[in-house]
């Protein structure tokens, strides 16, 4: 997804002298093509994060667009006030990237795991939060920002899932992609996780169950009437994210579906649990580990639908 | 915009600590010693050095300040309303209910280029909009007001790297050196000197001077950059509460509201002065 944004603003950059990528000293090897065609379009604004939020603030009220880009919660939470404060309040033109969402750096540890951004983020005003779920939302979303005004904030997985963009589709910020249709119960992923989602789909659907599969990547502004007609329509909501249970898609999903006066049959949240992912491993198999893999899924379909999930492995 | 003589800056520096006083009189508001430690440099700045202009508040080539001590945000209405961005009588819904006149001052006012309140944002942006204009080859300069307190902060460090690093010599960072923070002095807080060294350490071109001495920040303000090629850091000492005898160098007036007999004997010591 990293190199999906490189290459969209590689290509357009000579059409947008009003770019600024700004790196808190990472993407080594990545941003050399852009760094070489466009110096004056990039700032290595070194490991302080602060700073780089308020120079970003500073150069969007002088009216560049900047992106300010690092690794997990360095782009985020080790500079949130400036972020709520001098980008947000100022509503300011800052694309706030994050590579890495989720548990994306595997065995590199939790401090580079990004597991509360989407619920901190979200609660901004102001802030626009993309959180694409292959390379297509990927490169669309990156495209979309540079039109964009105000703050945004882009979580870029390293994961993606496998493209299942239509001939001739429109990205649409704001508005939910219904990847896979089905009327027995809603898989709602965000990030490369809906990778897992369309795996679990896939076995659900050899036991007969038609899963219908939400790509949410954009969990703010968040596609309400998309998720009631699913929920209503299907009669399970299942929620699935790279992240803490609490506020992130699961908890907007409540959110939006509660203000909505819409009561799915049932509504699980899978993520993380009051728990740090501290275990060491790869992402696909930190995913084994929290109970947010394809088999994982399948069980948690199959429990609430009351079939048994072990009957055909 | 330039004054012809310090008389015009001198009274301006007046009447910004007469209308604040009133201001945080009647609003409730704190941080009185802080506006009138920096009361001068506003005065200065506003009479004499920025290039600014009340019908055209948003004008690319205007110099930019940035109030980095946004506490003082009651100072710089003033001077705004002195200056003519908005009417004076508005400075008196200060704090109120309301109005446009938080304590911590809002960019929701014409001639204010940004909000802060919380410490240590103010010299980043300031270095977003100094490193925007460098990319611009653009005449204007950027102001940032600093108050020492919010030199503990790791960021104010950071935005002072940066700057060296990339030589914005259209940035100023004027430090309001009234050695008193929050609830104590720096001394006994969190010892900043060899001040001026350390940011001469971190690549800037350094002055001091008495901050209450117009005559001296008008000089010292007009020679910017002070050297070519670096930013420039003007540490200006002075006084907590400078202008009313018994606020002067205390504690107790970052906080305390000036009220009753108190607000009496201060007005009377400012109207009384030249």
């Amino acid at each position: 997804m990293r190199d999906a944004l490189i290459g969209i603003l590689t290509e357009l950059a000579p059409q947008h002298p009003e770019v600024l990528f700004l790196s808190g000293d990472l993407g080594f090897g990545v941003l050399n093509e852009f760094i070489a065609r466009f110096p004056k379009q990039f700032l290595n604004a070194g490991v302080a994060e602060q700073n780089m939020s308020g120079l970003a603030a500073g150069l969007a009220l002088e009216g560049h667009t900047v992106f300010t880009y690092s690794i997990g919660n360095f782009p985020t939470l080790r500079c949130l006030e400036q972020i709520r404060n001098d980008i947000c309040y100022h509503n300011a033109n800052v694309k706030i990237v994050c590579v890495g969402g989720g548990m994306s750096y595997g065995a590199v540890g939790f401090s580079h795991h990004a597991t509360e951004d989407l619920a901190i983020l979200r609660s901004l005003p102001g802030m626009l939060v993309l959180s694409p779920g292959d390379l297509w939302e990927a490169a669309e979303s990156a495209r979309y920002l540079l039109s964009h005004r105000g703050p945004a904030y882009l979580r870029l997985d390293k994961s993606a899932a496998p493209a299942t963009v239509k001939h001739g589709e429109i990205f649409r910020p704001g508005f939910i992609r219904t990847v896979r249709e089905g009327s027995d119960v809603t898989l709602a992923a965000t990030g490369g996780i809906l990778g897992e989602a369309l795996l679990a789909a896939n076995v659900l659907a050899e036991r007969g169950l038609q899963c219908r599969v939400l790509s949410v990547h954009t969990i703010k502004p968040l596609d309400s009437d998309t998720l009631a007609a699913a929920a209503s329509e299907t009669g399970g909501m299942i929620s699935i994210e790279e992240h803490a249970v609490n506020g992130g898609l699961g908890g907007a999903i409540a959110e939006s579906l509660m203000d909505a006066g819409v009561f799915p049959r049932f509504f699980v949240r899978m993520g993380l649990r009051n728990t740090f992912s501290s275990v060491i491993g790869s992402q696909q198999y930190l995913r084994g580990v929290y109970s947010l893999d394809a088999a994982s899924i399948v069980q948690t379909v199959s429990v609430k639908l009351g079939i048994d999930a072990e009957v055909h492995p | 915009m330039n004054a012809q003589t310090t008389d015009d800056t001198h009274l301006l520096a007046k009447r910004i600590r007469i209308h604040a006083l009133r201001m945080t009189s009647i609003g409730g508001g704190a941080h009185i010693g802080a506006i009138f430690s920096c009361a001068d440099i506003l005065a200065v700045l506003y009479g004499g050095i920025l290039n600014i202009d009340p019908a055209e508040p948003e004008s690319v080539n205007r110099d930019r300040f940035v109030l980095s001590k946004g506490h003082a945000g009651g100072g710089l209405y003033a001077a705004l309303a002195e200056k003519g961005f908005f009417p004076v009588e508005k400075l008196l819904t200060h704090y109120q209910d309301g109005s446009d006149l938080s304590g911590h001052v809002s960019h929701k006012l014409p001639g204010v280029d940004v909000s802060t309140g919380a410490l240590g944002h103010g010299l980043s942006i300031a270095a977003g909009m100094a490193y925007s204009g460098k990319l611009k080859s653009a005449s204007h300069r950027i102001f940032c007001l600093l108050s020492d307190g919010e030199c503990d902060e790791g960021s104010t460090w950071e935005a002072s790297l940066f700057a060296a690093h990339h030589g914005l010599a259209n940035l100023v960072a004027v430090v309001d050196y009234n050695r008193i923070q929050g609830i104590a002095p720096v001394s006994e807080v969190m010892e900043l000197e060899p001040f001026a060294d350390k940011w001469r350490a971190f690549g800037w071109a350094v002055k001091e001077l008495d901050g209450h001495d117009h005559e001296a920040l008008l000089r010292t303000l007009a020679t910017v950059p002070f050297v070519s090629g670096k930013p420039s850091c003007l540490i200006a000492h002075t006084t907590k509460g400078k202008g009313v005898s018994f606020m002067e160098d205390s504690v107790l007036w970052h906080y305390r509201i000036p009220r009753g007999t108190e607000f009496d004997a201060a007005l009377a010591e400012l109207e009384s002065q030249s």
